[in-house]
């Protein structure tokens, strides 16, 4: 067995199984959780268990994804299914991390509502699996099923609180909407098959050169109705009609999940497809252009109607989702590295303020406004603390990630000539400051309406933990940001197009008859 | 052979399950009318796949497998929402309050 992580020929049944450690890891770990939990479900301690084993298939995963990072890690030889590059690997590790910080979150969550879902952890092992396919594959049919796979497990998640009505709602309708998604992008991908003969994205991105296939009407089309998919599966306008209801009828946490990890893998897919196999296709940059555009304008202006603090931050996830974009639009590679970062800061702020919340209220969180936080400061100032960390860096004040990250894609903006693109993003950050601020003034310049009004909130030692966890790593990243912009450069370097036009690439791969 | 008209057909479908989803409300029309879009790109595939090799067959399969997980996880969601409300029409439902 000599392995060459430079160079895994992926043709070879050792060097694939190598190159997909990660998701195997995970796939096991996940049939694990499956098989314990149809034995064990009866008390909290089953819960627990699962739990525990399911943070251990995340460890595990995140630790091959590690060491095939650290050998750094090639695929050589003719474009197979998967891809094997730094930029897997990191949208691995942030997957997993927000898994696991999910799970954590999760264990006092499920205890204190009472929801007793056996299949809980398995179905998030299941969705971090298809999320690390997307953001691994080199081939629509792999993105497909990676899409599905988390989708579907999402359905359920979404709706795994029986009692309540919302929560069957919010199913329902992420489901209808995803499925309908699912039809655009599908039809999308055939159309871009029709036209280039290939589903694999490196080969598209050839064929589109080789045959001059810039302006082909199906190819084009076929662009169009990917866009559509994925801009349902990000939530960009107008495409985000299901997003807010969906986010407040879930269970919080798996409400955080969903506004970070989820946008996270699609983004990372977009971003795939887009660099590798559309480089040479200018139309998409005006698309992108107008999503971002109406992505931040629609998302900051209705965030600012909303009062309970669950929409806030569903709306505000949606503005979010706008100022990737414009990252995406730039299509350079400080635009790349900028995508990555702003991708990490934003997972750290949102799944903090999404645990936050959670200690907060009860019943779903969907009844807390944002007036019910006057004088948490007073009362309980470490969680106020941190909140107001978390508004800061969303709002992206100087000294956190937040800004780090918005300042890096207003520098790719400007630095590829899209300076309208970054005005616009500035003005929808000072939109913003319109629902952020309120929540750290009610927290502390607003009294105490009684004695009791935060006496329910309380937040079990694991989720203090994850809470501490990303709040430090927001301002750590505030201040220190090389390290991870480093390594954002790097693996953004590494989605691309093949470089240069070789006649020897083949477009469908159809074997020489060779046999006598 | 026939891919014009295949890809037509196909096209017209994928355009009568747009629009069945925007247009009804009963959460099971909507379903059937997504599979219909589904349905609709498989016909493409299968028509392509005459002239641009076995690719396109193979993602059928998928096609396939994947819709049928996705009947059966829809099915049960709805037949959730039945229990909770008594209906399955979305009217009563609020769907796209945005």
């Amino acid at each position: 067995m000599n392995l060459d992580f430079q160079a895994l020929d992926l043709s070879r049944t050792c060097d694939l199984l190598v190159a997909l450690a990660p998701e195997l890891a995970l796939t096991l770990a996940a049939l694990v959780v499956l098989l314990v939990v149809a034995w064990r479900h009866r008390t909290l301690e089953d819960v627990r268990l699962a739990g525990w084993l399911t943070l251990a298939g995340l460890g595990a995963a995140g630790f091959a994804a590690w060491f095939l990072w650290w050998n750094g890690a090639r695929a050589a030889g003719i474009p197979a299914m998967i891809a094997v590059d730094d930029f897997r690997l990191v949208a691995d590790w942030l997957f997993l991390g927000t898994a696991a910080l999910t799970v954590l979150v999760s264990f006092d969550y499920l205890a204190r509502e009472e929801l007793w879902v056996p299949e809980y952890f398995a179905l998030l092992l299941f969705a971090t699996l298809g999320m690390m396919l997307m953001a691994g594959a080199e081939d629509l049919m792999v993105l497909f099923l990676g899409l599905e796979l988390m989708s579907i497990a999402l359905y359920v998640l979404a709706g795994s609180s029986r009692r309540s009505a919302s929560g069957a709602e919010a199913a329902l309708k992420y489901f209808l909407l995803g499925a309908f998604a699912s039809g655009f992008l599908l039809y999308g991908i055939a159309l871009v098959y029709g036209a280039t003969a290939t589903t694999n994205l490196t080969l598209i991105g050839v064929q589109v050169v080789t045959l001059g296939l810039q302006h082909s009407t199906m190819l084009l089309i076929g662009l169009g109705l990917l866009l559509v998919g994925f801009g349902f599966k990000v939530a960009a306008v107008p495409f985000h009609m299901w997003a807010p209801d969906v986010y407040d009828g879930s269970p919080t946490p798996i409400t955080g999940y969903m506004a970070t990890a989820v946008k996270a893998a699609a983004f990372a897919a977009l971003f795939r497809v887009l660099g590798e196999s559309f480089a040479a296709v200018p139309a998409w940059h005006a698309i992108v252009w107008w999503l971002a555009v109406a992505t931040m304008v629609v998302g900051n202006l209705v965030a600012l109607a909303q009062r309970t603090l669950k929409r806030m931050l569903a709306y505000s996830s949606i503005a979010h989702a706008g100022y990737l974009l414009v990252a995406v639009a730039t299509g350079t590679g400080a635009g790349a590295a900028a995508f990555l970062f702003y991708l990490v800061a934003y997972t750290l702020m949102t799944l903090a303020a999404f645990a936050l919340l959670a200690a907060k209220g009860t019943n779903g969180e969907r009844d807390v406004r944002i007036d019910d936080l006057a004088g948490l400061a007073q009362r309980r100032p470490w969680l106020a603390l941190a909140l107001a960390v978390c508004m800061l860096s969303l709002l992206g004040i100087p000294g956190t990630a937040g800004f780090i990250g918005k300042w890096y894609i207003l520098v790719a903006a400007t630095a590829s000539g899209q300076g309208l693109l970054a005005a616009i993003l500035v003005l929808a950050s000072v939109i913003s400051a319109g629902y952020y601020l309120p929540v750290i003034m009610a927290m502390y310049m607003q009294p105490e309406p009684s004695a009791e009004a935060h006496a329910g909130m309380r937040l079990g030692r694991l989720g203090s933990a994850v809470v501490a966890a990303a709040v430090a790593g927001l301002l750590f990243f505030g201040v220190r940001p090389n390290r991870l912009l480093d390594i954002a450069r790097v693996s953004g370097a590494s989605v691309r197009a093949a470089p240069a036009v070789s006649s020897d690439v083949t477009p469908a791969p159809l074997r020489e008859p060779t046999g006598r | 052979m026939l891919l014009g008209p295949a890809l037509g057909v196909s096209a017209a479908l994928f355009t009568l399950g747009v629009f069945g989803v925007l247009l009804r409300r009963n959460a099971i029309v909507i379903f059937m009318c997504v599979e219909l879009m589904l349905n609709a790109v498989n016909l493409t595939f299968v028509a392509l796949a005459q002239r641009l090799g076995v690719a396109g067959q193979i993602f059928v399969f998928f096609v396939m497998a994947v819709a049928a997980a996705e009947a059966a996880v829809g099915l049960a969601i709805i037949l959730a929402i039945f229990r909770h409300r008594g209906t399955v029409d979305l009217q009563n439902i609020n769907l796209l309050k945005g």
